[in-house]
């Protein structure tokens, strides 16, 4: 299948530091990409990459089978038809909603121009806005008037530059499933960057997770969660502990807890060094994997609680020493120093050499 | 959960206690404050009721004569140098503030803020060198005479609008510069950014959204430097430029007729009002403006040429406006140090540093009463009363001197006529000719310079911060003490340099109501320019410099980190 945006191998260097490393990745069209790092990752820099506001100095990005950008060669942002959604809107204080969107219509005929604006508005429902100016908006429409303003001019490429981290909480969540929904309904290509993983899983089809200028792992979010590809993303994304294991056999692991049975790790290629037997290893244990069990024979204590309305978050001191979390639902609601009953239940094992900590 | 609602209801009900014990106790000594915004702007309002009272004066011989000889010609004089001067300081201003705000070319950091050095050198000093310089007579037209022959048709006369304008656009740019600057600092790369993901060109973006965008900050620095044009006193008096400052003082000092100059006067403050009320217009605007920094802008690299054609156009500006001048003073100074830096000029320089000094002591002072009285009671009377007072910077001096004079005179007037009924005592003028009538009139003019760094230095001092200390067992008075000066010490000391600098370098008010033989350094400036004396009025024009260059230094530091 066709790729609308390739990124082959880019480097970008700020100075003498190194902002972005060898990074590649490929995004199809229609599809909503996200780039999820700690802040100072370089994934705002790879959007600007992409955006031609940064040159690269080395590989090479293309859009559409073109190349806009390489090693000396930076087609000017005006010329790419890749729209922006800056960090912070970046409205035009001095101009209503409906001329900040109308904006980029300069092309147009004045007809097809006001058609465009009060189709798009209605999209994002700010029609009965359209005569107020960004500051007499609350901060969610302001966020929307400047998604109307870079889907106006249909853009190959939407770009989104952590577009939420000015919203409070709860706006965030309901905000982010919005605009997926206004994206794809104006079959838009788009990358988002954010440090934010459950905006990142509730707006993107696909995922790269960013971690000193290298994309880490690109994947879906199911797979981000229950199949990291390496220790980095595997503590990023979701919550979880490293026990200490011991492989028996390519589909078995012995940890404290017990045996895990489950599919190879999928990390794990045939004749890899990590699945012979009696091999040291760290197993990844998410905190749904433990379960709670009164008639479980395996004691654990209750060493910290953290009461999160349906369920409870247990951190737990095992028998041997180690800890490991447990989600609970919270009508079993323990004492801190009581001991309860537990169980693994998982399905699928991710396990990471103690060598290559 | 029962027992945390309770004791937030108990802390809210202890927050509120605590609150009224404060204005029961700590703040009860000062209810009286509460009429201090009221008065002071009743001070001001009495100048500017004077003269425009006197429109409904009769008019005399003398407003009939200038009505018929040099009415029009003020208007249009002061009409054409307004329009040069805005637009000649919003074109220098933006442009410099553009290419250092935005663009990468050679000596960039340091045009920033040298850009800003002409700040130090009043109008009128500029004026008087570039007279020196570029007359008949001056060094440049003499070697050029010398090269080419005796004819020099060609040469400009500097003496002309022309030359008035380009001395006060040299003089007055920086304002603009520091407001177009600062707005396109905050958001001029992010509005290129904008534009190009739109797919406009760096040109177009710049026209079409950077320069629109720093509207409300290019008009609010025009508007400065428009303000500063009409309250010019020296500049024109040395160009011989009638404007309505000079007129004001030739009725008062040469034809004697205060009513006339009061009626002038009130013509020269419509004007002013009708600058300000633009100029609150496109404030408010500038408040609903972002100003949000945007995120490490990298800026736009010029090369070649271009890079070149800039860093001349930033460095032409900076040696006309501030390195030629300073040099020539310098070497006047130089030559005629020896002969100048008498008993003479050290009296002038102390009674320059007494009046700048009582005066930047007298309007912290009100600046700050009026301040903790709007703090108090922050109602619209007394917000209203603060506006009112602070107006007064827009005020020309020679209004002002006029405006102050008449209705000292008229109570001088009244308390020796009382003291002759009552005690049959002869007291002669009580106020008039004595510092108390410059000290008001300062006090006006430079309310607005004190106060806006000692209000925007209480707004640290929020109501928490109170309540916090009183928390922690102070007392109203510890409070004051321990809490609230140290916070404010920075703002009152920046608001007393400024008001001291700019009392220094005032012209009108002093030498209009200065009391007999209280010449300072800027009179003296005014005597020996008026006679074309360029190198005699150098020594104190140095003093003033340095004495402006201090709280700019002050100031650009306090920018830069």
């Amino acid at each position: 299948m066709n790729m609308l945006l390739e990124l082959g191998n880019i480097r970008h260097a700020y100075g003498r530091q190194t902002v972005v490393n060898d990074l590649s990745l490929a995004l199809k069209k229609g599809a909503i990409g996200c780039l999820l790092g700690p802040s100072g990752c370089g994934k705002t820099t790879v959007l600007r990459c992409i955006a031609g506001f940064e040159p690269i100095s080395a590989g090479a990005i293309a859009l559409n089978g073109a190349v806009i950008s390489n090693a000396g060669f930076v087609l000017p942002p005006e010329r790419r038809h890749i729209g922006m959604v800056f960090q912070d809107y970046a409205l035009f204080p001095h101009l209503t909603v409906l001329a900040n969107v109308g904006f980029g219509l300069h092309r147009l005929q004045k007809t097809e121009r006001a058609a465009r604006t009060a189709e798009i508005l209605e999209t994002v429902g700010l029609a009965d806005v359209a005569n107020k100016y960004p500051h007499q908006l609350s901060g969610g429409q302001q966020q929307r008037v400047a998604l109307a303003r870079a889907l106006a001019p249909k853009p190959d490429l939407l770009l989104l530059d952590e577009p939420f981290s000015n919203l409070d909480v709860t706006l965030r969540g309901r905000l982010s499933l919005e605009v997926r929904d206004i994206l794809k309904s104006q079959n838009a290509t788009a990358i988002l960057v954010t440090h934010d993983q459950d905006e990142a899983f509730a707006i993107a089809d696909e995922i790269g997770v960013m971690h000193q200028g290298e994309i880490q792992q690109w994947d879906t979010g199911y797979n981000l969660y229950h199949r990291p590809a390496n220790r980095f993303v595997a503590n990023f994304i979701g919550q979880g502990v490293f026990l200490p294991g011991t492989i028996l056999d390519p589909h078995h692991v012995e940890i404290e807890l017990g045996v895990l049975a489950g599919e190879v790790p999928h990390q794990c290629m045939p004749d890899c060094q990590l699945c012979r037997k009696g091999n040291p290893v760290d197993v990844l244990i998410r905190p749904d994997d433990v379960v709670h069990d009164d008639a479980s024979l395996l004691q654990a204590t209750v060493m910290h609680k953290a009461f999160r309305g349906a369920d409870i978050m247990y951190t737990l001191r095992l028998p041997g020493g180690g800890t490991a979390l447990s989600l609970v639902p919270s009508h079993h609601n323990h004492a801190i120093g009581e001991k309860i009953g537990i169980r693994l239940e998982a399905d699928h094992v991710v396990a990471f050499s103690q060598s290559a900590r | 959960m029962r027992d945390e609602t309770l004791s937030s209801a108990e802390t809210d009900s202890g927050r509120k206690n605590g609150f009224l014990s404060t204005s029961s106790s700590a703040y009860q000594a000062l209810n009286g404050w509460r009429l201090i915004p009221f008065l002071v702007a009743a001070v001001v309002l009495v100048p500017v009721g004077t003269v425009i009272s006197s429109l409904f004066v009769p008019a005399g011989d003398v407003w009939q004569h200038l009505v018929e000889t040099t009415l029009a010609g003020l208007l249009i004089n002061t009409f054409w140098l307004a329009v040069g001067v805005a637009v000649g300081s919003a074109l220098l201003g933006v442009s410099l503030a553009w290419f250092t705000a935005v663009c990468e070319f050679p000596g960039r950091k340091f045009f920033s803020w040298a850009l800003l050095l002409p700040l130090a050198i009043p109008a009128y000093v500029t004026a008087f060198v570039a007279l020196g310089l570029f007359d008949y007579v001056g060094p440049v037209q003499t070697a050029l005479r010398a090269w080419l022959g005796p004819d020099l048709f060609w040469f400009p006369d500097i003496r002309s609008r022309l030359g008035v304008i380009i001395v006060m656009v040299l003089a007055f740019y920086p304002y603009v510069y520091l407001l177009a600057r600062n707005a396109f600092l905050t958001q001029g790369k992010r509005s290129l950014e904008v534009a190009q993901s739109l797919g406009f060109n760096r040109t177009q973006g710049f026209f079409k959204l950077a320069l629109p965008m720093a509207r409300p900050w290019i008009a609010g620095g025009t508007m400065l430097a428009l303000m500063e044009t009409l309250a010019d006193f020296g500049t024109v008096a040395i160009f011989n430029y009638d404007t309505f400052t000079t007129a004001i003082y030739k009725a008062w000092f040469a034809m004697f007729s205060l009513t006339a100059a009061s009626q002038l006067a009130s013509l020269l403050i419509v004007i002013v009002f009708a600058v300000i009320i633009v100029e609150q217009q496109f404030r408010s605007r500038m408040r609903y403006a972002e100003t949000r920094q945007s995120a490490k802008a990298t800026p736009i690299p010029l090369t070649g040429w271009r890079a070149w054609l800039t860093f001349g156009f930033a460095s032409g500006t900076l040696f006309f406006a501030f390195l030629l001048p300073v040099m020539q003073l310098g070497i006047w100074a130089v030559g005629v140090v020896e002969r100048d830096f008498d008993q003479r000029y050290l009296e002038f320089l102390w009674h320059s540093l007494l009046l700048s000094a009582f005066a930047a002591l007298l309007t912290c002072a009100v600046a700050l009463l009026m301040v903790y009285a709007a703090r108090r009671y922050p109602d619209s009377a007394t917000r209203g009363a603060v506006r009112i007072s602070t107006i007064g910077y827009a005020l020309p001096g020679a209004v002002l001197a006029v405006g102050i004079f008449i209705p000292i005179a008229w109570v001088d007037n009244w308390l020796s006529e009382m003291a002759m009924q009552l005690f049959h005592i002869e007291t002669g003028l009580l106020i008039q000719g004595t510092l108390v009538t410059m000290l008001i009139a300062y006090m006006t003019r430079f309310l607005a310079v004190s106060h806006s760094p000692i209000d925007s230095a209480m707004q640290r001092v929020t109501g928490s911060i109170d309540e916090a200390a009183m928390g922690l067992g102070l007392s109203g008075w510890a409070t004051l003490c321990r809490v609230h000066l140290p916070i404010l010490k920075g703002g009152i000391f920046t608001a007393a340099a400024l008001v001291f600098v700019d009392v220094m370098k005032e012209m009108p008010i002093t030498l209009m109501t200065r009391p007999f033989g209280w010449d300072t350094l800027a009179v003296r400036i005014f005597e020996m320019t008026t006679e074309g004396q360029w190198e005699q009025a150098a020594l104190p024009a140095v003093t003033l410099v340095l004495a402006g260059l201090l709280p700019l230094i002050f100031f650009m530091r306090q920018t830069e980190s």
